[in-house]
């Protein structure tokens, strides 16, 4: 605590009030020459990272509420840390917020496995009991005569401003093991992401891969805390592994990506917050990772409701000219040479078309008109026989 | 003939709720047969692969595999799952989840190799999805997920491959395809249990079979025990079926 204060007073003196006014481009001009700023920004850049990458694991697990239970059964780990050491030392805090949100996930667990509640039920039940114990002891603790306790609501929307450097290097350290873990058991966490009964019927101990995930997913969270807060931390496992998920198929560029989409949110996040007056920086974080999520839900190649939407409409569209070049080749077909004309007329009374989708069809060079006969041309015959092909493709 | 034991299961007991789904299962499996495990749903069909597997953990029973205790046969035993048992939006490629096939025989920690990858291409073309190695599985329809399930039991090189229902939701292609494949591994001297629910395909494709209600009502070779008999003992319904040939 001492110590704390000090470097707060070295460090923030002078910053400080810099910190309450100044605007974005400032912002970003001194991130670079400001240690204050450096930290802070640091400190979320690779918050935001580790999180993004353990919560593609918890989103393909589905199991993206664990992060939500988990956040808000460490806060009565705090406040009872705060009790016993009567000191906001973070990392004592941050200790007690471990336990007690591992203390949770295990109940949530056993709950599950013990009794027939549903997953939702055990999550839901842990959550509000173990926030509602934590509130408890934190109007507790304000009643109380000790200076010391003023801030410890920090914890429930998170203050970046508050990280120093040792914080970071704690984040930094646990994020070097995570990464490490993660390559080290790469395969093991992907098999069991996909297929967990398999992967036990192939001799590995599912329980200790599953261990080793939730540990990690506790131990960012808990690391979380202090800069998004308890309430909306599970938002930092969720939405950049949500966004990530929507640009690639492949789990190693998805977990990238999220952390990369988390890193960007914690950054932007903490810059917002930190120019707009010291605003919490829990919730601007969540909303500038939910813009990400926006947009990847709009404007993803494959996924996103942008591009499915323009399909949907070309198809509709090339779906007229493909019924008239079908049926023309389905006449062409039987001829030995197959851009032997035909009346139009054949055409109007079987199938019906339009002079605007023959007028397509000439213009992409598929068929021929003269007068009121039409013949396919080689590469329109071509492209029939193909469309029959990939119809036939897509139908299997 | 005297005919070796591939697996062999004794007095196995499972329950959920206190509710006795398999109860006091014994069954002896000889090695080479191609075998349909039938009874209606809810029967534990698909439980008792589960727990022979040791997916579930029975109240009471032992499972032994050529005369060991599963655990330490694990190597020579290959499960297919229900196509319904994972999520296929799940990012990864069909090719990847052949290899997963050989994640066993790696063990911890090690990473697949070209040898691997190999395996695992061999293992898609036997299925006939060579050509789709690359697809994202979410983009395969049903039959081609089977086929990829298939595919990655088969590059395990088991002794002994459980199968969970491998034909539901295929179209006759794909069944046929599936089919020709097990009938090759019962060639090659390979054992082979299938959760089966067409019984009119029975006789055609299987050799051996076991009627599961709960209780195991009947095991043995198709001619011998395919009869309406033991389909009514299973089924509870008087049932008759015109069994070809």
């Amino acid at each position: 605590m001492e110590k704390r204060a000090v470097s707060y007073q070295i460090i923030n003196c002078t910053n400080r009030k810099k910190l309450l006014a100044i605007d974005l481009t400032e912002y970003f001009s001194l991130v670079f020459t400001d240690y204050t700023l450096r930290t802070i920004t640091l400190g979320t850049a690779i918050l935001g990272a580790v999180t993004g990458m353990l919560g593609s694991f918890a989103v393909l697990r589905k199991q993206s509420l664990l992060g939500d239970a988990i956040s808000h059964a460490a806060l009565p780990g705090i406040a009872i840390a705060f009790l016993i050491t009567g000191a906001k030392d973070s990392n004592v805090l941050l200790l007690g917020a471990l336990v007690s949100g591992l203390i949770g996930t295990f109940w949530i667990r056993g709950i599950i496995s013990k009794t027939h509640l549903k997953s939702d039920t055990a999550l839901g039940l842990i959550l509000s009991l173990f926030f509602g114990f934590g509130m408890l002891l934190l109007t507790f603790i304000q009643k109380q005569p000790n200076a010391n306790q003023a801030g410890l609501d920090k914890y429930l929307f998170g203050q970046a401003a508050t990280l120093v450097e040792s914080d970071v290097w704690m984040m930094a350290m646990v994020t070097g093991l995570c990464l490490f873990v993660l390559l080290l058991f790469w395969k093991e966490f992907k098999i069991l992401l996909f297929d967990a009964d398999y992967t036990k019927t192939l001799g590995f101990n599912t329980k200790f891969i599953d261990i080793l995930i939730t540990t990690f997913i506790v131990l960012a969270i808990v690391l979380g805390l202090q800069t998004v807060g308890v309430v909306l931390m599970s938002a930092m496992l969720l939405a950049p592994a949500a966004a990530a998920r929507q640009w690639t198929n492949s789990l190693g560029v998805m977990v990238f990506l999220a952390a990369i989409f988390g890193a960007f949110s914690g950054v932007f996040g903490t810059a917002i917050s930190a120019s707009q007056n010291n605003l919490s920086t829990g919730p601007v974080i969540v909303i500038v990772a939910g813009v990400f999520v926006l947009v990847s839900f709009i404007f993803s190649p494959s996924r996103g409701l942008l591009f499915k939407q323009i399909r949907f409409i070309k198809n509709r569209r090339d779906l007229q000219w493909h019924k008239t070049l079908a049926f023309m080749y389905n006449i062409a077909e039987t001829h030995e040479d197959i851009s032997h004309p035909h009346a139009i007329k054949i055409l109007n009374n079987f199938q019906g078309f339009t002079k605007g989708t023959l007028q397509k069809l000439v213009r992409k060079n598929y068929v021929n008109l003269d007068g009121t006969m039409w013949s396919l041309t080689e590469e329109g015959f071509e492209i029939a026989s193909n469309l029959y092909n990939q119809q036939s493709d897509n139908n299997e | 003939m005297e005919q070796k034991i591939a697996v062999k299961i004794d007095d196995l007991t499972v329950a959920y709720n206190y509710k006795p789904v398999l109860w006091d299962i014994d069954l002896e499996i000889p090695e080479g047969v191609l075998m349909a495990i039938v009874g209606p749903n809810g029967a534990g069909k698909s439980t008792l692969i589960k727990s022979i597997l040791g997916i579930l953990k029975p109240i009471a029973g032992s499972v032994s595999i050529y005369n060991k205790p599963y655990e330490k046969q694990r190597s020579l035993v290959a499960y297919v799952p229900q196509k319904g048992s994972v999520d296929w939006d799940f990012p990864t490629t069909a090719l990847d989840v052949v290899m997963m096939g050989t994640y066993g025989s790696l063990g911890w920690i090690k990473r697949p190799k070209q040898k691997e990858k190999k395996a695992a291409l061999e293992a898609l073309e036997k299925v006939g999805m060579l050509a789709f190695k690359n697809r994202q599985i979410s983009q395969l329809s049903g039959g081609q997920q089977q086929r990829i399930f298939l595919a990655r039991a088969l590059v395990q090189n088991a002794s002994i491959y459980f199968m969970d229902e491998p034909f539901q939701g295929v179209d006759a292609t794909t069944e046929i395809a599936i089919i020709n494949i097990l009938k090759e591994l019962r060639k090659a001297g390979k054992t082979v249990i299938v959760v089966h629910h067409d019984l009119q395909t029975v006789p055609e494709y299987f050799d051996w079979v076991t009627f599961l209600n709960v209780k195991k009502i009947a095991t043995g070779p198709v001619k011998d025990i395919f009869n309406d008999d033991n389909l009514t003992k299973t089924y509870g319904i008087n049932y008759k079926v015109s069994i070809q040939e």
